[in-house]
């Protein structure tokens, strides 16, 4: 049987780098990592992905009643990297996701996450930061379903691109599909570029304006990375995420 | 120390300060006074080297070096404090953190060790009782969420921990009530009033010049320094107005 290549027609890799796909090894795509989360456990995953050859993960995490499952990713790396994760949510139970994609070149780094509410009183919380120079693109989709049976479901999808030179692009694409008539959802997306006053600012103090830069791109990544509630794996993705900036032509 | 000479500087292809020339010596304070777009503010971050800010003739030096030669924070290191009259919000960097670069990155850049945590507390915490602010202040994130007076309080608890040898102070007296003035002016006093160190204040008015006695003050009027004179200089322009005196 031959797999079908998934094109940018397909709403879901609108923004891949196809080209890429293509270089994928073939068991890539039909690999789905699955996850269970029993009733009332907890579990939390810190990554860092992205090499030198495109790498696509696809996690399935289903979360039974009242469990609590945290992500944290950084995807960085040279080449097209995709993290893709699929939620389905029991009642009371919470998914929580801290992402970044960073980098410079031509690659495209991205976040796609379906979370399906199918319980009652379940909540999650998403948090992406795209940091992208030079020819790169960092993308978001986010898709927020709620069933019927999803009701005082409490879901906030929250996404920040940063494009540190011109050329680069980050696209955000949330979505939102609800069923259930009693929920709250807040979804948010900007994209911009470092603050020139705060940079003037820090020089005139002292700082060197890759200093600066490094400061700036941290404060912006750290919204992501501050409800890992380990001190240790948060310098780790922190520092993971820094040391791409080094040495990039800014 | 300070030495401007024949300045003229553009912004946006305007031209705003044209031929502005200022000596300042260790041990001075000299206030600039002058109608608003008079080019105070364009002379502060003209010195300070505020990318847009084009010198297109004219010199400026501090303690014998070039200082348009280098970049802002070289300048900075050199010995420069530009107090800034709307001073930035950074979100999600802490002050203590902020400062902690800014002074390690200039001991650094004069070939000095760097301060470790403790030291740079122990520093933060002295000035910032010196100018009433609170220690808490500083560890929440730089200027976010301060008031008016906060802000201008915190410029100057940067400065007693950078301890320049030259500060531009622009219209740091704006936005403050009269207890603050009094603090931020007996913290201008505390730090920057020695035999070593100097001080420009750029201001409308004369009240914060009533906490910090120029030796000089001077009208500044599109883009040069028009008239000299001493503190009695800014009692008669309180009192008759820029055009009065100026004429």
């Amino acid at each position: 049987m031959t797999l079908q290549l998934p094109t940018t027609r397909d709403e879901e890799w609108r923004y891949a780098d196809t080209s890429a796909i293509a270089r994928l090894a073939p068991d890539q795509l039909a690999t789905w990592k699955e996850v269970s989360l029993a009733a009332g456990e907890t579990r939390r995953h810190a990554m860092v992905v992205g090499g030198d050859a495109p790498e696509l993960h696809r996690i399935r995490l289903t979360l039974d009643a009242n469990a609590r499952g945290e992500m944290f990713v950084v995807v960085t790396g040279e080449d097209y990297t995709r993290v893709e994760v699929e939620v389905v949510l029991g009642q009371g139970a919470h998914f929580e996701l801290g992402g970044v994609t960073i980098g410079g070149g031509d690659a495209t780094r991205e976040i796609v996450t379906r979370v399906r509410h199918a319980g009652q009183g379940s909540t999650s919380h998403q948090v992406v930061r795209s940091v992208h120079w030079a020819q790169a693109t960092g993308n978001f989709l986010g898709r927020i379903e709620v069933a019927r049976e999803g009701q005082q479901t409490d879901a906030a999808q929250d996404f920040k691109g940063l494009l540190l030179t011109r050329g680069a692009s980050a696209n955000a694409r949330p979505e939102l599909e609800i069923f259930a008539d009693d929920v709250k959802c807040a979804h948010g997306a900007s994209i911009g570029q470092l603050d020139e006053a705060a940079r003037f600012y820090m020089a005139a103090r002292g700082i060197s304006a890759d200093a600066a830069k490094a400061l700036l791109v941290q404060a912006f990544i750290a919204d992501a990375l501050a409800a890992l509630d380990d001190d240790g794996e948060r310098e780790r993705l922190f520092a993971v995420a820094l040391a791409s900036l080094e040495g990039a032509a800014l | 120390m300070l030495q401007i000479d024949n300045l003229h500087a553009t912004v946006a292809d305007k031209p705003i300060l044209n031929g502005l020339t200022l000596q300042v010596n260790a041990g001075e304070v000299h206030a600039i006074m002058g109608p608003n777009g008079a080019g105070k503010s364009t002379l502060a971050y003209t010195l300070g080297g505020r990318p847009g800010y084009e010198v297109t003739d004219g010199s400026v030096t501090l303690n014998g070096q070039d200082l348009l030669a280098l970049d802002p924070h070289e300048r900075a290191a050199a010995g420069l404090f530009l107090g800034f009259q709307y001073p930035v919000e950074i979100p999600g960097v802490s002050n203590v953190q902020f400062l902690r670069e800014a002074l390690n990155s200039q001991r650094r850049a004069r070939g000095e060790a760097p301060l470790t945590g403790g030291e740079f507390l122990k520093l933060a915490r002295e000035k910032a009782a010196l100018l009433k602010l609170d220690m808490d202040m500083l560890k929440r994130q730089v200027n976010v969420g301060f008031s008016g007076g906060e802000k201008k309080r915190a410029e100057m608890v940067q400065m007693g921990i950078l301890d320049p040898a030259v500060a531009i102070l622009d219209e740091t007296d704006s936005g403050l009530d009269i207890d603050a003035l009094r603090v931020v002016g007996d913290g201008i006093n505390a730090i920057m009033r020695r035999p070593d160190k100097a001080v420009v204040l750029i201001t409308h008015y004369q009240r914060l010049l009533d906490y910090v006695r120029p030796d000089f003050v001077h009208i500044l009027s599109k883009g040069r320094i028009i008239k000299t004179g001493g503190p009695e200089l800014a009692l008669e322009l309180e009192e008759h107005g820029y055009e009065a005196v100026a004429a």
